[in-house]
């Protein structure tokens, strides 16, 4: 009995000792790392963002490391499934701020997901970068200490740099509008009527369409009377679409300048041979090898780590991976002014950054209290299918 | 303007009936009704997908392997989620065959993919000119196959033992029982029946639309609401709703603009409902007391 109880004796203790060396490691592993989260889908109908976020958060952290890290620490990127859906992008945020004690939390492809999670940041006073989603209010919450920062197209600002497009190529004189029935189609309404109001342009129409309308004719036929000479279309891949192929049946030969909306999926296999005539705006698309030796680096290392990466057609579209590396690059610069990770003071640092040349373009001052997103007007690129890959359009 | 809105009206009409018509055949037969009727139009368009472009089955081949397949799903509706439940005299069959659409479209989902794929057609590339506006020869194609398919099952019902069978069900299951018809098989065969409508409807949309798990959600919403609507129990009925809804669905878009198409279409559905409780081509039914 006694000899059983000796046994367990040793026994307790050596796991007791094994447990305490564990959790000093553990503790000294954490010490060693500056955790940055990431809140995006990386399942459902839009996964395939959240890979190419992941990819380009990677490839910018595995640069930062191999260079001695930040604050002379290594950074470890720890990711949460929200699912495309804002109560879960909401928990998932809020464990990773509570429990991983993340230093700041990079964001996905779902303006409502960005939309829940902003009021916590600003509360919990840890900073958001977005790298994807473009609702104009998730950087312009109203917040009077705004912790939400992005490196991304924004709608208010794609919508005037639409206007800009179509007015400069097309003389466009009176736009319809063809937008999806959802608060991004609404926050895009918003942002075009005001570019528009601002020029005192008539409009020829405003039709909404939903993602499952298999018939869109009806909507432009009443667009094409009102006497639209371009579309301005907001909308996802699938519907996206439809609009091509609805136009193709009235044979109605107008111009169409869009969102991001079709850069994604199989655009072209499902909007058939007239796919390259949508027009979309895009922040950045991999320039052919020897053009831009950043994108071809970038692109070198990509495949380095994700051997399936062959073309740059495997990484369409690229915004979402030169979006979130320029974001983690930005991140890393902020620490660095601040000298912390503390919200606060990182907060601070970013307002710090100077110049940082990145993959999208060279950043100087990118970020400032007032103007909290990173990328303006003129760093949008347009572009359009061509053989199932997106390229820029020759104007 | 007009003239486009119709074509495109009695397309997604003709649509619209073809699944309402699968509503009506389980319906008159068992006093049930399969509201996994959207996800066996999607496994109709995402089998001839699978079969005719992923695995290169010629097209003669592929589309009467997806209808078997889609009667096969139909069987298995009935069996499993309505038959436990109706012999009971359960209305539970009515959350089992949600619940069962819910789970197939998910187990499509996560099989054949997230991203909408299309299927190819030559009759869905090229248009020709009908009243002053341009029409892809599919559209045309689906309103034909549409009235045939009703046609034919008018015919089967009036004129072939079959028709005397489901007649005979109809009127009165139980005497149907004791003249020796197994009601259980006819009534399995009305639900094979409807999913291969459905499944027909699929196959026809799919190269206008994209294959993809969540095409026949509102599809089986809309066309549920048009069996309602030309009463559930009349097949020209549910034939003339789904026309009507198509066309009056197209007609708002165009005059009036998208903004007010759900509004109204459905608006009207409360309305006829209201002054026809019974649908617009329904009979009441006695109640013998």
């Amino acid at each position: 009995m006694s000899s059983k109880r000796s046994i367990l004796g040793k026994g307790l203790k050596a796991a007791a000792l094994a447990t305490a060396v564990t959790a000093a490691s553990v503790s000294a592993q954490a010490a060693e790392t500056i955790k940055v989260g990431l809140v995006a889908a990386l399942s459902g109908q839009s996964a395939k963002s959240g890979e190419a976020i992941t990819r380009g958060l990677s490839v910018a952290i595995d640069e930062i490391n191999a260079n001695g890290g930040v604050l002379g620490k290594q950074i470890e990127l720890v990711r949460r499934d929200d699912e495309s859906n804002p109560s879960r992008g909401l928990l998932a945020a809020r464990e990773l701020i509570q429990k991983e004690e993340v230093a700041v939390i990079f964001g996905g492809l779902d303006t409502p997901v960005s939309m829940a999670l902003v009021p916590v940041m600003n509360q919990l006073k840890v900073p958001y970068m977005g790298t994807w989603a473009a609702g104009t209010a998730i950087t312009h919450n109203g917040a009077e200490e705004n912790y939400a920062f992005r490196v991304s197209a924004v709608d208010e600002i794609v919508d005037e740099a639409l206007l800009r497009y179509s007015i400069k190529h097309y003389n466009t004189q009176k736009p319809g509008m063809m937008l999806i029935n959802n608060p991004w189609g609404e926050s895009n309404e918003r942002g075009l009527m005001k570019a528009i109001e601002s020029r005192d342009m008539p409009i020829a129409g405003l039709e909404k369409f939903e993602s499952g309308d298999v018939d869109v004719v009806p909507q432009l036929t009443r667009l094409k009377e009102a006497g639209a000479d371009t579309l301005y279309m907001v909308g996802n891949v699938s519907p996206s679409a439809q609009v091509v192929k609805s136009l193709d049946r009235m044979g109605w030969d107008v111009p169409i300048v869009s969102h991001w909306g079709p850069a994604g999926g199989r655009f072209s296999e499902l909007a058939g041979p007239n796919a390259d005539r949508v027009e979309f705006i895009q922040t950045f698309l991999f320039a052919p090898e020897g053009e831009d030796p950043k994108g071809d680096a970038v692109f070198a290392a990509l495949q380095d780590k994700y051997p399936e990466i062959k073309t740059h057609a495997d990484v369409t579209p690229a915004v979402g991976i030169a979006n979130a590396y320029d974001a983690m690059h930005l991140v890393a610069l902020a620490m660095e002014k601040a000298g912390t990770v503390e919200g606060p003071a990182l907060r601070e640092g970013f307002y710090a950054i100077d110049e940082y040349e990145g993959l999208i373009k060279t950043y100087s001052k990118p970020f400032t209290p007032e103007n909290q997103d990173a990328l303006g007007p003129d760093d949008y690129v347009f572009a359009h299918f061509v053989d199932g890959a997106i390229v820029p359009v020759s104007k | 303007m007009i003239s486009a809105s119709i074509i495109s009206g009695l397309g997604l009409g003709s649509m619209y009936a073809l699944l309402a018509l699968g509503f009506h055949v389980t319906f008159i037969v068992s006093r049930t009704v399969n509201f996994a009727q959207g996800s066996a139009m999607m496994l109709g368009a995402v089998f001839g997908f699978t079969l005719y472009q992923t695995w290169g089955l010629p097209l003669w081949l592929a589309v009467p392997i997806a209808l078997m397949l889609a009667a096969i799903y139909g069987l298995a509706i009935e069996r499993f989620l309505v038959r436990p439940f109706a012999s009971r005299g359960s209305d539970g069959w009515l959350m089992a065959t949600v619940a069962g659409g819910i789970l197939v479209d998910n187990l499509v989902l996560f099989t054949f993919g997230k991203e909408p794929r299309q299927f190819p057609s030559d009759w869905a590339s090229s248009t020709v000119e009908l009243f002053g506006s341009g029409v892809y020869i599919q559209q045309l194609l689906i309103p034909a196959m549409g009235l045939l398919l009703a046609a034919a099952l008018m015919l089967v019902n009036r004129y072939t033992r079959l028709g005397k069978v489901l007649q005979a069900t109809v009127q009165n299951p139980d005497a149907a029982s004791l003249m020796g018809i197994r009601v259980p098989r006819v009534i399995s065969i009305a639900f094979a029946v409807s999913t291969v409508l459905a499944a027909i409807a699929g196959l026809l949309i799919a190269p206008l639309f994209s294959v993809s798990s969540d095409m026949g959600t509102l599809f089986g919403l809309k066309a549920f609401a048009v069996a309602i609507l030309g009463g559930i129990a009349s097949a020209p009925g549910v034939l003339v709703a789904g026309l009507l809804f198509g066309v009056i669905e197209a007609l708002v878009t165009a005059q009036l603009g998208s903004a007010f198409t759900q509004i109204i279409t459905f608006s009207l559905v409360i309305v006829a409902l209201a002054l026809r409780p019974d649908g617009l081509f329904g009979k009441r039914r006695l109640l013998k007391v």
